[in-house]
């Protein structure tokens, strides 16, 4: 019994590692079951819908039964919204993500080893009180002074307007569960790199980073995710063709081809492909990172 | 980097230093993150604050206009109308996902073999972005053309976004799709820390599965309950985006959330005070809301993480 007293990394560890299958076995959980079942397929449907609608042509899109596998599968679609330039929105797209998501990453890391470690310290406690703010505060609200900003910094319709509030709001969370890994390295290996005279900056380079990779792993994901998807920013901080980004070029593609349905899905599709094979690549350390981080 | 004095002045504490020299360096590690937070977070902050007492058109000069821009929005019956939307939006989602999300996410920390891949297929909608998410539910409840056409089911043949109640059951209806496996995911890592002993110990007093759902489970979730509460809370008044490409806030005004009220008066109407007043009411009711669900959980989820510090 004296497990209920210590919820340590080493019990849950043991918990993990023997699913206790026999225990629960007895009966099974028939509500959440159905509950969880019926979702899947109200999670799938509609992506399925999409993936076989954007292979069908116009014509067929209206004849057919729309969950029909498209009877003359055709690469028309895609062909259409990659000569739409979606080549440029793509590379858009991803300077923005990697031009917001590496600084954002590597100064949230900096500022939560600096929160774990000094976290006695006045400044950097209020540091950390007003990221732990930020999570309360919704980006929109911001949007008036940033675009004011923007347009003084003469930054107004290029990328790097989009980069750098990105970056910002990107840090509260990251510094948040980023700290909640740094936190779980044991200490006596803080001491023992300080003993050995190694640096902060040594320690959190050659012991903290390594240990807490998933972690790192884990926002890196989330916040490409984040960014990639963007829509205020770059509604209100571009203007020309030439700087989209890839969920505002997908809006104005809709409204330019609102009637060529598969068309439009298939740029759906297209967006969405980059974060899928991110995601697929990602996905243990991100639902780890995300579960410890949110659920602790 | 360590004869610099403390930007607070003040001395790192026994704990933290006992070897003093490296850890001056410490809190400057936090200042690049600090210098971005605050430029383009806490300075815009307190920006919104500023100009909702200015008149800017978004291009010319800014002039002080006092509380004008206050009295214009206060007096707007536009506002408590976009509260009641943003109020109902909030609450409703949070009804629809909330039970949803525990159920899916006690279902996944279980046993069975099918979890993981379930896991995985939860999360895409996550990753689509909310314009694709509308754009794909616009396309597919087009009363014309969209699913209820094709599988000629005159049920589902309706204006879905069309008319006022149906807009917004819509609306509730893609939140929930977009974001409740987020929540489960985060109800399954909060069931995996309950203690498996408090079960086991249930189940020797004969505790059947639903007496230990409302005994053990859901007590024990009261800090996942808060967290993901906050988080849906105030993500829900962002749901700028999936609202503004789904029904541009129509029809009328039926789904005219705070955060597209702001949009519209500023950027569309080029009212850029009024707008920043609006802003600054979102803020509020964001701070509030939070701080009430702090209260209510006796501690914050944040707070719960600095615990082990």
């Amino acid at each position: 019994m004296a497990t209920t007293l210590t919820k340590g990394p080493s019990q849950t560890a043991a918990q993990h590692a023997r699913p206790s299958r026999r225990r629960i076995g007895e009966r099974p959980n028939w509500l959440g079951g159905a509950i969880s079942w019926l979702w899947l397929l109200v999670v799938i449907v509609p992506i399925y819908w999409i993936v076989i609608t954007s292979f069908k042509s116009q014509s067929n899109y209206y004849a057919e039964n729309p969950f029909a596998p498209p009877s003359e599968p055709t690469l028309a679609n895609y062909q259409m919204v990659i000569e739409a330039d979606f080549i440029r929105y793509f590379v858009n797209s991803l300077v923005v993500a990697v031009g917001a998501v590496a600084p954002a990453v590597a100064v949230s890391f900096m500022a939560a080893y600096a929160i774990v470690r000094g976290g006695g310290s006045r400044f950097l406690r209020s540091t950390n009180s007003l990221f732990l703010m930020g999570l309360a505060i919704p980006l929109q609200a911001t949007v008036i002074p940033i675009y004011l900003i923007i347009i003084r910094l003469h930054l107004y319709d290029t990328l790097l307007a989009l980069i750098l509030p990105s970056i910002a709001f990107a840090i509260p969370l990251s510094v948040l569960v980023l700290s909640n890994f740094i936190r779980d390295v044991p200490k006596e290996l803080f001491e023992s790199m300080r003993l050995d005279g190694a640096s902060e900056w040594g320690t959190l380079w050659h012991l903290a980073l390594p240990l807490t990779r998933p972690a790192v792993v884990t926002v890196t994901i989330y916040n490409a995710l984040t960014i990639w998807n963007g829509f205020l920013l770059p509604l209100i901080l571009t203007q020309s063709p030439e700087q989209r980004t890839l969920p505002l070029a997908l809006w104005s593609f809709q409204g330019q081809y609102s009637i060529n349905v598969p068309a439009v899905l298939a740029s759906v599709v297209l967006t969405t492909l980059p974060i899928l094979v991110l995601y697929v690549l990602g996905r243990r350390q991100l639902l780890a990172g995300l579960t410890a981080g949110f659920g602790k | 980097m360590s004869v610099i004095p403390l930007p607070s002045g003040r001395n790192v504490p026994p704990a933290a230093a006992p070897g003093g020299r490296g850890a001056s360096a410490l809190p400057w590690l936090a200042v690049p993150a600090l210098v971005f937070f605050v430029g383009f977070g806490v300075i815009p902050l307190i920006g919104v604050l500023l100009l909702s007492f200015t008149s800017w058109d978004g291009l010319g000069d800014i002039s002080v206009t006092g509380f004008d821009s206050w009295r214009a929005v206060l007096a707007d019956p536009g506002l408590p109308h976009a509260l009641w939307v943003t109020f109902l939006v909030m609450a409703l989602s949070w009804l629809v996902q909330t039970p949803a999300s525990i159920l899916i996410g006690v279902f996944l920390a279980g046993q069975q073999r099918y979890r993981a891949v379930l896991a995985v297929l939860y999360f895409i909608p996550l990753l689509l972005s909310s314009a694709a998410i509308a754009i794909t539910y616009k396309a597919l409840l087009d009363p014309n053309f969209g699913l209820g056409a094709g599988l000629q089911i005159d049920v589902l043949v309706q204006d879905w976004l069309g008319e006022p109640a149906l807009a917004m059951g819509v609306v509730i209806f893609v939140v929930s799709w977009q974001f409740i496996p987020f929540h489960s995911l985060i109800y399954q890592g909060g069931v995996r820390q309950i203690p498996r002993s408090m079960y086991e110990a249930a189940e020797l007093d004969g505790a059947g599965r639903v007496r230990k759902f409302f005994s053990i489970t859901l007590p024990q979730l009261k800090y996942t309950v808060i967290t993901s509460s906050t988080l849906m809370v105030v993500g829900s008044l962002t749901f700028f985006d999936l609202i503004f490409v789904l029904t541009a806030g129509g029809p009328g005004d039926a789904t005219r959330v705070l955060a597209l009220d702001m949009y519209k008066r500023g950027f569309q109407a080029n009212l850029m005070g009024p707008a920043s007043a609006i802003a600054c009411i979102l803020v509020l009711v964001g701070l509030v809301l939070a701080l009430l669900l702090r209260r209510l959980g006796g501690r914050d989820a944040s707070a719960s993480q600095l615990e082990g510090a």
